[in-house]
């Protein structure tokens, strides 16, 4: 195992610890602390501390640290969780994370809020501080062990210790040997030693685990009172011993002395009771074992499950064109196939499933950001958060949600004076929520803040160009201006949902990963937006259309409706180009044949059918097509690892008749229309100047 | 023969750093995720010592180690406590348990090699 994974290890159980500390102080925050929840937090800074320290991430240790010395306080009730207490806590959690993150990304930077938290926790740690503003590793040093192996030069012959040594049986126990020690002794100078066995009872008498012999040690070499201590420090109280420094290297005597002035005491023999220590816990709720098992395995699976599927209806096609009845035995038997490969990939596509409740969890860490920042009181509520989706949707979905919460609290949420103005309580409120619904997960940001000001957003829509002025547009259609590419920039940027991102951004995220998003708002009342995603990224949900006598699938997410245009509803435009009018706007006409090269000329008025499509950033398109099949699930197949990247085609499925059928990707059409969009633009400009 | 060592630490990360260690150093490593899971896997066959960490979910070091010293196999094996506490009390809490040694993480990993060869003299 290399350093780099196991550095790995170190992140990833980071990130599990950090779930943990979130989760434990979401069940405290309601100013309840059961000692198991104060455990288990304490708990997760304290190995993140522990395994920090191995890679020497000194900042973040220093700072997990004092963050546990707080904790320990929390656990052994000398500090009690006020709501001031909570916050700074609350608020050390998210440093940590931070750390974590930086750590990980070795940016070396220091998070901002680092020194302002590691102030307050240092305010509330009884640990003694340094007056002076040290950094936060400083405050401790690690204890070098006590059997650390001391390098020898040559042997000084001045000093001498004697040293009488006779241990108790409590020392057996403990797994000491006096070998062991005799031998870390040995390391510090020459070693002479004596054993005494005249304690030894008779043979018959002998009890077995009892400790009869003792030592006189004598150690020549310069090794200090403190390294000769140190070999001994852990037998402390297992043994009697007695150190000597003896001036005189040549005199004997003192030696004796000493071991016949421990002997007596020795008498008094203990029937050394180890301190009975029965600190075993309680056992607490046990966890359910886990099984780490490396992803690309199960995306095995997963993707050999959907062949399966896929054979299955192959063979029912060919049971049926055989003329085989639909009632017969065999194809009750070949349904009973289905469902069970059907349950099969559920089975295997829950092992890929997550709670989102991490990803609420985060969530909940940048609310608080975003609500000190902006100085409002941000209640923030989560449901269903154990909800399953995919693992990688949960990372992905990190973050456009982001996005969403500091918008919602930068944007949706009033100040609190004016909220108590407009009748509400002055504690803005931020729900995530998160559901499955007919084989989709809802997911939810809403807020119940001033709404969509509908108005100012068409005034900046038509400012912008995006819409005619004289446009008339439903509530609905204005809210989706929200995501329109070059709609959010310059005046909204402000340090906290700015960041130069706007919501086209997020929509693309949403639409990369086949889930759609919408908006509710009304008018003081709040806004809403719904994110719904597949369940998993190996289905997708797809419109089947023939094309030049291929059959092609688009993704449904992407899709805004169907048309069938009439006729001087598409107009060319330029030499080559065309645009359909719909609703008093034109978007571009393209024929998917043509741009995918399955052939040659531009046939638009000849296909029946449009299919307008909105991809993320790009601006809507419509896709000529000859006919739409069906409408169906289908299994993705990467192309690129076994035939090779096509532009314009993002996967592969294999339909029920066991045909392949390209699955288009609708930004990359988008992309490729524009350029073809530009080359009209620049027939047009040559015929001018001609 | 091979010394066999129980690392028992409920941090994955701990556990891959003292693997790694011992195992370049020729040592066989079984590890357990806590307390329990340690005692558990103690009884299940001979270790020649070990490792254990002391803030660990479903019973601590200072429960694993009563637990061995009171168990009916291999009760006097050397049991090293490996934490990040340096702490004298709880350092006298774990010798009375029963423990041999003390290793304060971050350890080096030579020490850690050294300590575990001493303790280990003739397994």
């Amino acid at each position: 195992m290399s350093m780099e994974s196991l550095k790995e290890t170190f992140f990833a159980e980071c990130e599990d610890l950090l779930d943990a500390l979130g989760e434990g102080l979401s069940a405290m925050s309601d100013g309840t602390a059961d000692p198991e929840t104060v455990n288990a937090i304490f708990r997760a800074v304290h190995s993140i501390k522990g395994s920090g320290g191995a890679f020497g991430l000194e900042d973040l240790v220093g700072f997990a640290h004092i963050y546990e010395n707080v904790l320990d306080q929390i656990r052994s009730d000398t500090l009690s969780v006020t709501p001031a207490v909570m916050k700074t806590i609350l608020r050390a959690s998210d440093v940590l994370a931070a750390l974590v993150e930086e750590a990980h990304a070795e940016t070396g930077q220091r998070p901002d809020a680092m020194d302002p938290v590691l102030a307050e926790l240092k305010a509330l740690s009884s640990e003694p501080v340094e007056a002076d503003d040290a950094p936060a590793s400083d405050d401790f040093t690690f204890e070098a062990i006590p059997f650390e192996a001391i390098e020898l030069e040559d042997i000084p012959s001045d000093g001498l210790h004697s040293i009488a040594f006779k241990p108790k049986r409590a020392l057996y126990e403990n797994s000491h040997d006096p070998v062991i020690l005799f031998m870390a002794l040995s390391e510090l100078g020459t070693l002479e030693a004596e054993c005494m066995s005249s304690d030894l009872p008779a043979l018959s008498d002998m009890d077995p685990t009892e400790s009869y012999l003792s030592w006189s040690v004598t150690l020549k070499g310069d090794a200090s009172a403190e390294e000769v201590g140190a070999v001994f420090e852990f037998v402390d109280g297992l043994c009697d011993l007695e150190i000597e420094a003896v001036a005189d290297p040549v005199s004997v005597e003192p030696l004796e002395v000493a071991v016949a002035d421990t002997r007596p005491s020795e008498a008094a023999h203990v029937d050394d009771e180890r301190p009975a220590n029965k600190q075993r816990q309680a056992p607490s709720p046990l966890k359910r074992p886990t099984l780490r098992v490396d992803p690309d395995r199960v995306d095995r699976l997963i993707n050999t499950v959907g062949e399966l599927i896929i054979n299955q209806a192959v063979i029912s096609q060919k049971v049926v064109a055989n003329g085989i009845a639909q009632n017969s035995d065999l194809m009750a038997d070949l349904d009973d196939y289905g469902f069970l490969a059907r349950d099969i990939q559920e089975g295997v596509m829950a092992i890929r499933a997550q709670p989102v409740k991490p990803l609420f969890q985060r969530m909940a860490r940048i609310a608080r950001e975003a609500g000190d920042a902006t100085g409002k009181e941000v209640n923030f509520v989560m449901e269903g958060e154990m909800t399953e989706i995919d693992k990688s949707l949960v990372e992905r979905l990190t973050d456009p949600m982001t996005h969403l919460v500091r918008n919602a609290i930068d944007h949706g949420l009033e100040t609190a004076n004016d909220r108590q103005t407009a009748g509400k309580s002055p504690q803005g409120q931020l729900r995530l929520s998160a559901e499955h619904r007919s084989g989709h997960v809802m997911i939810t940001v809403s807020d119940d803040g001033r709404g969509l000001n509908r108005k100012k957003i068409l005034e900046k829509a038509i400012e912008r160009g995006l819409v005619a002025e004289d446009a008339k547009l439903s509530d609905a259609e204005i809210d989706n201006l929200l995501f329109a590419p070059g709609f959010s920039t310059a005046d909204k940027v402000t340090n906290l949902s700015g960041r130069g991102v706007g919501m086209d951004v997020v929509l693309t995220e949403i639409q990369s990963m086949g889930g759609r998003i919408s908006i509710r708002s009304e008018p003081g009342r709040g806004s809403e937006f719904s994110i719904s995603l597949p369940l998993t990224l190996a289905v997708l949900d797809g419109m089947v259309v023939s094309v030049d006598e291929q059959t092609l699938v688009l993704p449904l997410s992407c899709i805004i409706e169907t048309i069938r245009p009439n006729p001087g509803d598409i107009r060319p435009l330029g030499r080559n180009g065309h645009v359909l009018s719909i609703r008093g706007a034109y978007i571009p006409v393209v024929n998917l044949g043509s741009i995918l090269g399955l052939q040659s000329g531009d046939m638009i008025a000849e296909k029946s059918v449009l299919v307008h499509i909105q991809s993320g950033g790009a601006n809507p398109l419509a896709i000529a097509v000859d006919d739409i099949s069906d409408q169906r699930q289908v299994v993705m197949k990467s192309l690129e690892a076994n035939y090779g990247a096509i532009p314009g085609v993002s996967a592969a499925t294999i339909l029920g008749d066991g045909k392949v059928a390209l699955i288009v990707d609708p930004d990359a059409i988008s992309k490729m229309a524009v350029e073809t969009e530009d080359n009209i633009r620049a027939f047009e400009l040559e015929a001018e100047h001609d | 023969m091979t010394t066999s060592v129980l690392a028992i630490d409920d941090s994955a990360t701990i556990r891959a750093l003292v693997s790694h260690t011992l195992e370049n150093a020729g040592f066989e490593v079984t590890t357990a995720v806590d307390g329990q899971d340690g005692v558990n896997v103690f009884q299940t066959r001979r270790f020649d010592a070990v490792i254990t960490d002391i803030n660990m979910p479903n019973m601590d070091g200072f429960g694993v180690i009563s637990s061995i010293r009171q168990s009916d196999v291999n009760q006097r094996v050397p049991i090293l406590v490996l934490t990040t506490e340096s702490g004298q009390g709880l350092k006298d809490r774990a010798r009375a348990a029963g423990a041999t040694g003390w290793i304060v993480k971050p350890f080096e990993d030579t020490a850690l090699v050294n300590v575990l060869r001493r303790v280990t003299v003739g397994a």
